[in-house]
Protein backbone atom coordinates (compact mmCIF):
# COMPACT_ATOMS: atom_id res chain seq x y z
CA UNK A 1 0.00 0.00 0.00
CA UNK A 2 2.80 2.35 0.77
CA UNK A 3 4.19 1.49 -2.30
CA UNK A 4 1.31 2.66 -4.35
CA UNK A 5 0.98 5.59 -2.91
CA UNK A 6 4.90 6.64 -3.53
CA UNK A 7 3.86 5.43 -7.05
CA UNK A 8 1.21 7.94 -7.22
CA UNK A 9 3.07 10.66 -5.91
CA UNK A 10 5.67 9.64 -8.43
CA UNK A 11 3.43 9.77 -11.94
CA UNK A 12 2.16 13.05 -10.73
CA UNK A 13 5.18 14.94 -9.90
CA UNK A 14 6.26 13.54 -13.70
CA UNK A 15 2.75 15.14 -14.90
CA UNK A 16 3.47 18.27 -13.53
CA UNK A 17 6.77 18.73 -15.08
CA UNK A 18 6.32 16.54 -17.95
CA UNK A 19 7.82 18.79 -20.92
CA UNK A 20 10.88 19.40 -18.37
CA UNK A 21 13.88 18.02 -20.60
CA UNK A 22 15.87 16.96 -16.83
CA UNK A 23 12.40 15.10 -16.25
CA UNK A 24 12.49 13.38 -18.80
CA UNK A 25 16.29 11.70 -18.56
CA UNK A 26 15.30 11.05 -15.06
CA UNK A 27 12.59 9.05 -16.40
CA UNK A 28 14.22 7.24 -18.77
CA UNK A 29 17.14 6.56 -16.48
CA UNK A 30 14.35 5.09 -14.38
CA UNK A 31 13.21 2.78 -16.91
CA UNK A 32 16.01 1.30 -17.88
CA UNK A 33 17.84 0.30 -14.75
CA UNK A 34 14.02 -1.31 -13.44
CA UNK A 35 13.93 -3.10 -16.79
CA UNK A 36 17.37 -4.24 -16.42
CA UNK A 37 17.13 -5.44 -13.00
CA UNK A 38 14.24 -7.09 -13.75
CA UNK A 39 15.82 -9.11 -16.86
CA UNK A 40 18.50 -10.27 -14.02
CA UNK A 41 16.33 -10.99 -10.75
CA UNK A 42 14.47 -13.54 -13.89
CA UNK A 43 17.93 -14.65 -15.14
CA UNK A 44 18.52 -15.61 -11.24
CA UNK A 45 15.02 -17.52 -11.14
CA UNK A 46 15.72 -19.20 -13.95
CA UNK A 47 19.16 -20.73 -13.03
CA UNK A 48 17.73 -21.59 -10.19
CA UNK A 49 14.80 -23.35 -11.14
CA UNK A 50 17.21 -25.31 -13.00
CA UNK A 51 20.11 -25.95 -11.16
CA UNK A 52 19.21 -26.30 -7.29
CA UNK A 53 19.08 -29.97 -5.69
CA UNK A 54 15.53 -30.05 -4.61
CA UNK A 55 12.02 -28.56 -5.15
CA UNK A 56 11.94 -27.01 -1.88
CA UNK A 57 14.96 -24.72 -2.86
CA UNK A 58 13.71 -24.45 -6.14
CA UNK A 59 10.43 -23.42 -4.75
CA UNK A 60 12.75 -20.84 -2.60
CA UNK A 61 14.07 -19.49 -5.77
CA UNK A 62 11.08 -19.03 -7.58
CA UNK A 63 9.19 -17.49 -4.90
CA UNK A 64 11.20 -14.25 -4.82
CA UNK A 65 12.68 -13.71 -8.16
CA UNK A 66 9.93 -14.24 -9.88
CA UNK A 67 7.66 -11.81 -8.21
CA UNK A 68 10.44 -8.97 -7.80
CA UNK A 69 11.14 -9.21 -11.87
CA UNK A 70 7.64 -9.17 -12.67
CA UNK A 71 7.17 -6.12 -10.57
CA UNK A 72 10.26 -4.40 -11.97
CA UNK A 73 9.29 -5.05 -15.28
CA UNK A 74 5.66 -3.99 -15.12
CA UNK A 75 6.60 -0.67 -13.12
CA UNK A 76 9.12 -0.10 -15.82
CA UNK A 77 6.07 -0.31 -18.52
CA UNK A 78 3.80 1.43 -16.69
CA UNK A 79 6.49 4.54 -16.71
CA UNK A 80 6.78 4.07 -20.12
CA UNK A 81 3.12 3.99 -20.74
CA UNK A 82 3.39 7.64 -18.93
CA UNK A 83 5.91 8.58 -20.54
CA UNK A 84 5.15 7.77 -24.28
CA UNK A 85 1.72 9.75 -24.29
CA UNK A 86 2.33 13.54 -25.67
CA UNK A 87 0.16 14.48 -22.84
CA UNK A 88 -1.66 12.81 -20.08
CA UNK A 89 -5.27 11.86 -20.61
CA UNK A 90 -7.72 9.45 -19.38
CA UNK A 91 -6.98 6.97 -21.08
CA UNK A 92 -3.04 6.33 -19.81
CA UNK A 93 -3.94 6.94 -16.62
CA UNK A 94 -6.58 4.12 -16.94
CA UNK A 95 -3.75 1.59 -18.59
CA UNK A 96 -1.23 3.69 -15.65
CA UNK A 97 -3.73 2.08 -12.79
CA UNK A 98 -4.60 -1.28 -14.69
CA UNK A 99 -0.54 -1.78 -14.06
CA UNK A 100 -0.94 -1.27 -10.77
CA UNK A 101 -3.85 -3.27 -10.17
CA UNK A 102 -1.59 -5.96 -11.71
CA UNK A 103 1.40 -5.33 -9.83
CA UNK A 104 -0.80 -5.79 -6.45
CA UNK A 105 -1.88 -8.83 -7.55
CA UNK A 106 0.77 -10.36 -8.34
CA UNK A 107 2.47 -8.99 -5.05
CA UNK A 108 -0.44 -10.68 -3.04
CA UNK A 109 -0.69 -13.91 -5.31
CA UNK A 110 2.52 -15.46 -6.60
CA UNK A 111 3.86 -15.54 -2.89
CA UNK A 112 0.31 -17.50 -1.97
CA UNK A 113 0.61 -20.03 -4.61
CA UNK A 114 4.34 -20.68 -3.70
CA UNK A 115 2.98 -21.20 -0.49
CA UNK A 116 0.81 -23.59 -1.41
CA UNK A 117 3.18 -25.58 -3.56
CA UNK A 118 5.28 -25.75 -0.60
CA UNK A 119 2.60 -26.86 1.60
CA UNK A 120 1.67 -29.89 -0.86
CA UNK A 121 5.20 -30.37 -1.42
CA UNK A 122 5.38 -30.73 2.60
CA UNK A 123 2.27 -32.53 3.25
CA UNK A 124 2.93 -35.41 0.72
CA UNK A 125 6.06 -36.11 2.68
CA UNK A 126 8.57 -36.32 0.11
CA UNK A 127 12.15 -35.88 1.75
CA UNK A 128 14.08 -32.97 1.27
CA UNK A 129 17.68 -32.54 0.06
CA UNK A 130 20.83 -33.31 2.36
CA UNK A 131 24.03 -33.01 1.63
CA UNK A 132 24.99 -37.06 0.97
CA UNK A 133 25.59 -39.16 -1.73
CA UNK A 134 21.75 -40.51 -1.00
CA UNK A 135 20.40 -37.09 -1.14
CA UNK A 136 22.32 -36.34 -3.74
CA UNK A 137 21.76 -38.95 -5.99
CA UNK A 138 18.18 -39.04 -5.58
CA UNK A 139 16.99 -36.40 -8.01
CA UNK B 1 13.24 2.99 -26.19
CA UNK B 2 11.49 0.90 -28.45
CA UNK B 3 14.36 -1.53 -29.05
CA UNK B 4 15.37 -2.07 -25.39
CA UNK B 5 11.64 -3.44 -24.65
CA UNK B 6 11.75 -5.53 -27.89
CA UNK B 7 15.16 -7.13 -26.41
CA UNK B 8 13.98 -7.52 -23.43
CA UNK B 9 10.94 -9.13 -24.80
CA UNK B 10 13.37 -11.24 -26.69
CA UNK B 11 15.28 -11.97 -23.85
CA UNK B 12 12.45 -13.34 -21.39
CA UNK B 13 11.16 -15.48 -23.88
CA UNK B 14 14.31 -17.40 -24.23
CA UNK B 15 14.67 -17.76 -20.30
CA UNK B 16 11.02 -19.17 -20.45
CA UNK B 17 12.12 -21.46 -22.68
CA UNK B 18 15.08 -22.65 -20.68
CA UNK B 19 12.46 -23.40 -18.45
CA UNK B 20 10.63 -25.67 -20.40
CA UNK B 21 13.25 -28.40 -19.44
CA UNK B 22 12.10 -28.14 -15.71
CA UNK B 23 8.82 -28.95 -17.11
CA UNK B 24 9.94 -32.19 -19.39
CA UNK B 25 12.63 -33.81 -16.90
CA UNK B 26 11.12 -32.54 -13.38
CA UNK B 27 11.42 -35.73 -11.07
CA UNK B 28 7.89 -34.89 -9.54
CA UNK B 29 4.76 -33.10 -10.16
CA UNK B 30 5.26 -29.92 -7.92
CA UNK B 31 8.41 -29.25 -10.11
CA UNK B 32 6.25 -28.62 -13.08
CA UNK B 33 3.89 -27.08 -11.74
CA UNK B 34 6.04 -24.67 -10.29
CA UNK B 35 7.61 -24.01 -13.89
CA UNK B 36 4.03 -23.79 -15.85
CA UNK B 37 3.37 -20.76 -12.61
CA UNK B 38 6.54 -19.33 -13.52
CA UNK B 39 6.24 -19.14 -17.16
CA UNK B 40 2.69 -18.59 -16.58
CA UNK B 41 3.99 -15.12 -14.42
CA UNK B 42 6.05 -14.03 -16.51
CA UNK B 43 3.60 -14.31 -20.01
CA UNK B 44 1.73 -11.61 -18.20
CA UNK B 45 4.60 -9.56 -18.60
CA UNK B 46 5.29 -10.57 -22.21
CA UNK B 47 1.81 -9.49 -22.95
CA UNK B 48 2.41 -6.21 -21.57
CA UNK B 49 5.44 -5.50 -23.16
CA UNK B 50 3.98 -6.69 -26.43
CA UNK B 51 1.18 -3.65 -25.90
CA UNK B 52 4.12 -1.61 -25.51
CA UNK B 53 5.21 -2.42 -29.14
CA UNK B 54 2.36 -2.54 -30.89
CA UNK B 55 1.53 0.80 -29.51
CA UNK B 56 -2.28 -0.86 -27.76
CA UNK B 57 -1.23 -0.87 -24.19
CA UNK B 58 -4.81 -0.36 -23.05
CA UNK B 59 -5.73 -3.70 -24.85
CA UNK B 60 -3.36 -5.98 -23.87
CA UNK B 61 -3.74 -4.86 -19.80
CA UNK B 62 -7.12 -6.63 -20.11
CA UNK B 63 -6.02 -9.45 -21.62
CA UNK B 64 -3.01 -9.56 -19.14
CA UNK B 65 -5.15 -8.83 -16.15
CA UNK B 66 -7.52 -12.20 -17.27
CA UNK B 67 -4.50 -14.25 -17.84
CA UNK B 68 -3.02 -13.68 -14.62
CA UNK B 69 -5.97 -14.57 -12.67
CA UNK B 70 -6.49 -17.57 -14.48
CA UNK B 71 -3.10 -18.77 -13.84
CA UNK B 72 -2.94 -18.12 -9.83
CA UNK B 73 -6.61 -20.14 -9.39
CA UNK B 74 -4.91 -23.32 -11.65
CA UNK B 75 -1.80 -23.43 -9.57
CA UNK B 76 -3.67 -22.73 -6.65
CA UNK B 77 -5.89 -25.78 -7.38
CA UNK B 78 -3.20 -28.07 -8.41
CA UNK B 79 -1.50 -27.43 -5.28
CA UNK B 80 -4.82 -28.25 -3.40
CA UNK B 81 -5.54 -31.30 -5.35
CA UNK B 82 -2.32 -32.87 -4.33
CA UNK B 83 -2.27 -31.75 -1.17
CA UNK B 84 -5.26 -33.29 -0.91
CA UNK B 85 -4.32 -37.00 -2.88
CA UNK B 86 -1.18 -37.21 -2.02
CA UNK B 87 -0.03 -38.92 -4.95
CA UNK B 88 3.56 -37.53 -5.30
CA UNK B 89 4.72 -40.34 -3.11
CA UNK B 90 5.02 -44.04 -5.24
CA UNK B 91 3.99 -46.51 -1.92
CA UNK B 92 4.21 -50.64 -3.63
CA UNK B 93 0.45 -51.11 -2.48
CA UNK B 94 -0.92 -49.46 -5.32
CA UNK B 95 1.25 -48.62 -8.13
CA UNK B 96 -1.17 -47.83 -11.46
CA UNK B 97 -2.67 -44.71 -10.66
CA UNK B 98 0.43 -43.16 -8.87
CA UNK B 99 3.04 -44.05 -11.03
CA UNK B 100 0.58 -42.13 -13.42
CA UNK B 101 0.89 -39.06 -11.37
CA UNK B 102 4.58 -38.86 -11.18
CA UNK B 103 5.04 -38.95 -14.66
CA UNK B 104 8.16 -40.90 -14.13
CA UNK B 105 9.43 -43.39 -11.72
CA UNK B 106 12.48 -42.02 -10.38
CA UNK B 107 10.64 -41.56 -6.74
CA UNK B 108 11.95 -43.46 -3.88
CA UNK B 109 9.86 -46.73 -4.40
CA UNK B 110 9.46 -48.04 -0.88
Amino acid sequence: MLINICVVLLFAIIAKYFHNPMMTTIVDGLIIVSLLSGILFFLATCIGILRFPDFFTRLHAAGKGDTLSTILILFASSLYAVKSSHYVDKTTLLSVFKILLIINFIFIGSPTATHALIEAGNNSEVEPWENDEKGATEN
Amino acid sequence: MDNLFLYASVILIFLMTLLLYRIIVGPTVIDRILAVNVIGTKSIVILVLIGILFNRIEMFIDIAIGYGLLNFIASLAAAKYFKKHKKLKVTVDNENVETQATGEGKINVN
